[in-house]
């Protein structure tokens, strides 16, 4: 494509003016996205209620995706069955693939019978679940970590509060908005969780490395070295997450930070607990008024 | 080819398609992070750039030059970067294209694959710089992004041409 030879658009004062006032307004913009990225930067929550906006519209959208994807994801196990029986009896290859639709379904079902079954056993332990949800999209193109709930203050979500399904941590609300939440998932860079080892009760950190993983830095000073299988649950250390949920297994050793598998897969989960904050937060403390000294 | 199309004296041609289909389309593909996906790695494209510039590309007039401010605004607000990257980021590639013109007297599809995959790793590199800490290990998903990113231009290219057809070419 040729560029204009000729960047003033003809002898109309009207369209020049109109063209370097463009160029006003786009350095202008690029300015204030320059400070509202600074205030960003140093104040993350400062504009949540302005996404909060437009997560109202997008999660019912993003929901009916994750919705279809579900219905969808049965059917490679139908085609892959039908290909995988052999063809000696075209009656029962035929009715094979008549059923295999019909299995995959109610496999689909039946597994998510059986999650729901074992989320509803894990509800009547701890009384301390909120709601269940599911996470139905995520910040895939950035480099952190958010995913989005799609339940919200509405359904009792509150800020701060663990998110956790039956196998272990999944994150932390940070933002809610009505019908939606944001979470910030474990394996965030900015993701921190104070963990204990199984074993001998080894207080730790968990913090995300941004690739899946996480990073153990032992959090006492006589430090023995983290093992290759070394399960960390949650401490309650912080009064944020309640103790002993699953967080992740060591897979690598590099002296004395570990790297961590983390035990749930978010991807792979059907329903997110939210989970009520381990400790309410304190009180804040009264602040002293100033008597009126009695006139004499 | 259509049949030329009769216009009165005194009234102007109907507006090009690209006009409110450029914007559009960017924020639709800002919006392709509504994919059902929970995913612990940065894996997708930044759709809503490419796609404005391959229209920035292929029709230099089709959005003011201030368009990319409000459309990386919207595309803050769904991606999950610090509100203001897209908007700043965005803003500056489009302006550098500006002044590229001005120096390169031609250019062809290879010139437009080149400077977009340039503008692409800039905002990625940008945007992984203000959004995560230094010590972060997203670094080689973030070089397969790019990748990813920049073998995929040439069909948002077509894509936007696509949406471009019904200017008649002379």
């Amino acid at each position: 494509m040729a560029p204009p030879r000729n960047r003033r658009p003809g002898f109309s004062r009207r369209a020049q003016y109109g063209r370097f006032i463009g160029y006003v307004g786009a350095a202008g913009g690029a300015l204030i996205g320059a400070v509202l990225l600074l205030l960003s930067t140093f104040n993350p929550p400062a504009f949540a209620a302005l996404r909060s906006v437009f997560s109202e519209i997008t999660t019912p959208v993003a929901s009916g995706l994750h919705w279809a994807r579900r219905g969808l994801s049965g059917i490679p196990d139908g085609i892959g069955s039908y290909f995988a029986v052999h063809g000696e009896n075209a009656r029962l290859k035929k009715q094979l693939a008549k059923d295999a639709l019909t299995v995959a379904r109610a496999q689909t079902l039946e597994q998510e019978n059986r999650r729901l079954r074992e989320l509803v056993k894990l509800r009547d332990v701890t009384t301390d679940a909120i709601v269940a949800a599911r996470l139905v999209n995520s910040s895939s193109s950035s480099t952190r970590r958010y995913a989005t709930l799609n339940a919200g203050s509405w359904q009792g979500v509150k800020r701060g509060q663990p998110v956790r399904d039956p196998s272990g941590l999944i994150g932390q609300v940070i933002e809610t908005s009505p019908n939606s939440a944001r979470v910030l998932l474990l394996v965030d860079p900015e993701s921190i969780v104070p963990v204990r080892r199984v074993r001998d009760g080894l207080p730790a950190i968990a913090s995300g490395r941004g690739d899946g993983l996480l990073d153990i830095r032992s959090a006492s000073v006589s430090t023995m070295g983290f093992r290759i299988g070394d399960v960390f649950v949650t401490s309650g250390t912080g009064g944020v997450f309640s103790p002993n949920i699953v967080v992740a297994r060591v897979i690598r050793n590099q002296g004395d930070i570990a790297v961590a598998q983390p035990a749930a897969n978010p991807d792979a989960l059907d329903f997110a607990l939210v989970q009520q904050t381990y400790l309410p937060e304190p009180a804040p403390a009264p602040s002293p008024t100033i008597q009126p000294k009695p006139a004499p | 080819m259509s049949p030329v199309e009769f216009i009165p004296m005194g009234q102007s041609e109907k507006p090009p398609r690209a006009v409110w289909l450029a914007p559009l389309s960017v924020m639709l593909g800002s919006l392709m992070t509504l994919l059902p996906v929970v995913a612990v790695v940065p894996f997708l494209p930044p759709f809503g750039l490419m796609v404005l510039l391959g229209w920035r590309m292929l029709r230099g007039d089709s959005m003011r030059v201030w368009v990319p401010v409000l459309l990386g605004l919207f595309d803050d607000m769904v991606s999950g970067q610090p509100l203001g990257s897209a908007m700043l980021l965005w803003t500056l590639c489009v302006l550098a294209i500006d002044v590229l013109d001005t120096r390169l007297v031609w250019r062809d599809f290879w010139q437009d694959w080149l400077i977009a995959s340039g503008a692409i790793g800039f905002c990625l590199i940008a945007g992984r710089l203000v959004a995560s800490p230094f010590g972060a290990h997203v670094d080689t998903a973030l070089l397969l992004q790019m990748l990813a990113s920049a073998a995929l231009f040439p069909l948002i290219y077509r894509l936007c041409a696509w949406c471009d057809r019904d200017v008649r070419k002379q």
